[in-house]
């Protein structure tokens, strides 16, 4: 998932302090998931920021709602309604849905209250890590399902490099060396001559060097 | 002027703190009339949101009394709650309202004194910060709104 953190409470009041009408709208998906933007998240920022408000004398008419997924043009069709009449509206989701919602709403101030992390997933409750690189071109066959893109500090494709040290990396003690994640589990699934086999250069066009990307699927492609 | 006298919300665990102020009454206390007791399945299913909307109706403080740690009938939701509370006291600190007006205490059902004592300190407390200023029913506030009163 797409895992957020909330801004301060602060600065999302300061985006929005000359606006007197505000919808803060919050998403059901990943930002739900990592409890940065959901229904409870969306309901509590609004509830602080009206309180801030009406303690420095300039109320706030806040309401909240919260969409399936901002990320999908379908699901903000249905929150016209509730945009029609708002100065301003802050996105409770990643950074994508504060894009959809931008251009869906054109002539509205949409402003993001989370700051978008990284794909991750869960380790407890309440801790998320990251796990995927987006490098568009996957290669966790070939290093064992561990990701060096992600993973390792410096990408490397061939590692591990001079800094790995007793297991961990050298730019923090926490943080382990994936390359010796990888060794460890390709030796331990007895595949370790994959590791030696010559692979290509890595395409990096294919992730974010080669300018924004788009996925297409011409079979699921609706005709209008 | 008549002195402040606060309103509070006590979120009390039934397990406990809603015992302990049955077991305070049966003792015959005496503790401060301002508190208004909401009886709770758990201490651990107080919400941030819940916090913070019964603050914004214009009460003075929150308190929320759950069990001695160890004794959580849910094993952890008393460790949950005061966990939430310190994170609400955040938000309240930076929007200004003041973390202080939110507090956890431990109110273990044995003890009815424990209870009138907490109420009275909770009331003691806020009397001394004075009035939320979004209660609009307090002498300051209802004048900065235009003489409404209670």
């Amino acid at each position: 998932m797409i895992v957020a953190q909330q801004k301060p409470v602060s600065e999302i009041a300061q985006m929005i302090s000359d606006c007197k009408k505000v919808l803060f709208l919050g998403c059901a998906g990943c930002v739900t998931v990592c409890l940065a933007g959901g229904e409870k998240e969306t309901d509590v920022l609004a509830s602080a920021i009206r309180i801030k408000r009406t303690l420095e004398s300039n109320p706030l008419e806040a309401t909240t709602f919260t969409c399936t997924r901002q990320c999908d043009p379908e699901y903000i069709v249905g929150i016209d309604n509730l945009v029609k009449d708002v100065d301003a509206i802050v996105s409770l989701a990643c950074g994508v849905g504060v894009q959809y919602l931008a251009e869906r709403f054109k002539d509205k101030w949409v402003v993001p209250a989370l700051d978008t992390k990284f794909i991750g997933g869960s380790v407890v409750h309440g801790l998320w890590e990251e796990k995927c690189g987006l490098c568009g071109e996957c290669i966790l066959h070939r290093t064992g399902g561990i990701c060096p893109i992600i993973r390792c500090s410096k990408s490397i494709l061939n590692g591990p490099c001079g800094g790995s040290q007793h297991g961990k990396c050298e730019v923090d003690k926490d943080v382990d060396c994936a390359w010796q994640l990888i060794y460890d589990r390709m030796r331990a699934l007895g595949k370790l001559d994959k590791l030696m086999e010559i692979q290509p250069i890595k395409d990096w066009s294919k992730s974010r060097d080669g300018g924004p990307r788009k996925a297409i699927r011409e079979d699921v492609m609706i005709d209008e | 002027m008549p002195e402040f006298e606060p309103k509070i919300v006590a979120f009390c665990c039934r397990y406990c703190a809603y015992t302990a102020a049955d077991l305070a009454g049966s003792m015959r206390l005496q503790y401060s009339p301002n508190i208004r007791v909401v009886e709770m399945p758990c201490s651990g299913t107080i919400e941030h949101g819940l916090i913070l909307s019964t603050f914004e109706k214009g009460v003075d403080g929150v308190y929320i009394a759950g069990c001695n740690l160890g004794d959580c009938h849910f094993l952890k939701g008393n460790v949950r709650a005061i966990k939430r509370v310190a994170a609400v006291k955040k938000i309240l600190d930076e929007i200004g309202l003041g973390g202080e007006r939110l507090e956890f205490f431990h109110v273990p059902a044995s003890e009815g004194t424990k209870f009138a004592q907490v109420a009275n300190e909770m009331t003691e407390r806020i009397r001394q910060l004075g009035p939320s200023p979004l209660n609009k029913n307090a002498a300051g506030n209802a004048q900065k709104e235009g003489g409404q009163t209670a």
